[in-house]
């Protein structure tokens, strides 16, 4: 095990819906995403993105593109239109969570296999 | 085998206005597609009617027509189809069609799709039975009635197709769902069944993927450094064929990238359930898309699949609600997280002993951790950030006097206090946005040509 950000074993792309927002994390090889599926759960993001108050986060798979997506419902302080944030549209999201630091294996670790 | 070449020069209303041009220039396009209309856009545009009849558009549009003439006159099959039309497509169309004579390109006929205006028809709609409840609490209309600003469905691709079919040239649209900006014009040319779904929804994953401009070319893709040159990125394109299978590609000579990253990250962009992602057109399942990469800044895209298609419009409700302001000063030297913290509840105090208090009110940090808030902070003392401070409130007034609290710190607040060159913050109107469904059978959408 080593620990690692998670943009080691992945990359990924948020926006908006109104008041919701979504999270895309994109594993760069099918081991890592078979690792993220099992460990990136929606309780994990919705722990992790706490602070922003979110009432609940829903995680959605799309195998093909090794892709996890979460929705943060009604974490955008209102969204786009009414939200004071600088960021109202969550664009900022995906790197934060690729910030997070996990412990994984270190051979799912060689980036952008 | 014939392809339609789909390249999308605009992704919102702000966009670069060379990237049309360029695109259109070099990208050997059957369709330019222009993309403007973000969900609040069309509040703006509708106070912006109130005001002026002859307003309403995406003023942008004719200038960057104009300057897409010379395109046009070399290339005459080269069509247009854009969303620019905003809250008054006929007033578009007409400013378009004279920018158009001015060039001498009098033979390019203007179309024009509309219908997706509900405002007219609002209580009509809402007497009929239509509550066009908001979709996330179930709250009828009603509730906010008196303070709609603007009310449209989004159309589908069908009234693209019948403009293109009665001759457009060049197509203007109010309200459309992004990606039918794509679908339009692919139907058209291979006369597609609005009952293939997997026809569909290749062509709205075509359009889904190009509909933001450059974030499909390198933009905002998390591994661009400076070998992406994003300094000359190219806009992108989808060559769609008539099985729907695509390419998705950018002008040669151009800067940014075309690859599985870019494209991946744009296919999951603002989508809920990529399963299950809805259009007027199709339910489109994203999850049995494939891409590959099909040579340098080439991806192919296969698997597109449909699953249907809804009976309903989502429409898009603004409504008035108050007013807000936003002021920034940098605060410099040891402490300045913890400073610019506190000068900003030092601002909201001396507001309050004024006697305001406002209804919602945000001070951020920004270099410290402030755009996810709580989740990434800053690890070290940063030299300076800036503070940030936001009010909202129904009083114009009150948010007024807020945005006269900012100069003052400039002397009587920390030492390191600076940054104030550009005068006092504006007040806007804040429009809230209200997503709703409502029946097809109960909008009418339309397509013409203008004589």
């Amino acid at each position: 095990m080593t620990r690692v950000p998670l943009s080691t074993l992945a990359h990924g792309r948020s926006g908006d819906k109104g008041n919701h927002a979504n999270v895309a994390v994109i594993a760069y090889t099918d081991a890592g995403y078979a690792w993220l599926r099992e460990h990136l759960t929606a309780a994990w993001v919705a722990a992790y993105f706490a602070p922003l108050g979110a009432s609940r986060v829903k995680r959605f798979e799309a195998v093909n593109v090794r892709g996890l997506n979460f929705v943060l419902y009604d974490a955008l302080a209102g969204g786009a239109s009414t939200s004071l944030r600088t960021d109202t549209q969550g664009k900022t999201f995906a790197l934060a969570l690729l910030r997070a630091e996990v412990d994984a294996p270190a051979e799912l670790c060689a980036r952008r296999a | 085998m014939r392809r339609v070449r789909v390249g999308n020069g605009c992704g919102f209303w702000g966009d670069s206005p060379d990237a049309p041009v360029r695109l259109a220039e070099a990208g050997r396009l059957d369709y330019l597609t222009l993309e403007y209309l973000a969900e609040l856009t069309m509040s703006i545009l509708a106070v912006q009617r109130q005001k002026d009849a002859a307003a309403g558009f995406a003023t942008d549009f004719p200038h960057v027509l104009g300057r897409l003439t010379r395109a046009l006159a070399e290339q005459p099959n080269l069509k247009i189809v854009t969303n620019a039309g905003g809250m008054n497509p006929h007033g578009c169309a007409a400013k378009a069609r004279d920018v158009l004579a001015q060039a001498g390109l009098d033979g390019r006929r203007v179309g024009v799709v509309s219908g997706d205006d509900l405002m007219p028809r609002l209580d009509e709609l809402i007497a009929a039975g239509h509550p066009l409840s908001h979709l996330d609490t179930g709250e009828p209309l009603a509730t906010v009635r008196d303070r709609v600003v603007s009310a449209n469905a989004y159309l589908g691709a069908r009234p693209i197709v019948e403009a293109l079919r009665l001759g457009a040239d060049i197509v203007v649209t109010g309200r459309v769902a992004d990606a039918s900006l794509t679908v339009g014009p692919v139907a058209h040319e291979f006369g597609w069944d609005f009952g293939d779904f997997d026809r569909l929804a290749a062509a709205t994953v075509a359009g889904h993927l190009i509909e933001c401009g450059a974030q499909a070319t390198g933009g905002l893709w998390i591994n661009a450094d400076d070998a992406t040159h994003l300094e000359t990125v190219g806009y992108p394109i989808a060559e769609i064929g008539d099985g729907g299978d695509f390419i998705v590609t950018k002008p040669d000579n151009t800067g940014g990238v075309v690859n599985v990253e870019t494209l991946a990250e744009q296919l999951l962009y603002e989508v809920a359930d990529p399963a299950r992602y809805y259009t007027p057109d199709v339910v489109a399942d994203f999850t049995t898309v494939q891409l590959r990469l099909a040579g340098p800044g080439v991806v192919a895209v296969t698997g597109g699949s449909g699953r249907g298609v809804t009976d309903t419009y989502k429409v898009s409700v603004a409504y008035r609600d108050g007013y807000m302001a936003a002021g920034t000063l940098v605060i410099a030297g040891p402490n300045a997280a913890a400073k610019a913290r506190r000068s900003g509840e030092i601002l909201l105090d001396r507001l309050r002993q004024a006697g305001l208090t406002f209804a919602h009110s945000l001070v951020e940090t920004l270099g410290a951790g402030a755009c996810v808030p709580g989740v990434v902070t800053a690890a070290f003392d940063p030299p300076e950030v800036v503070l940030r401070v936001a009010v909202r409130d129904p009083r114009r007034g009150a948010v007024e006097r807020f945005t006269r609290e900012f100069a003052p710190l400039v002397t009587s607040g920390y030492a390191g206090t600076t940054g104030y060159t550009t005068g006092r913050p504006p007040v806007r109107e804040v429009f809230a946005y209200w997503p709703a469904l409502v029946a097809k059978s109960a909008v009418h959408a339309t397509a013409e040509v203008l004589p």
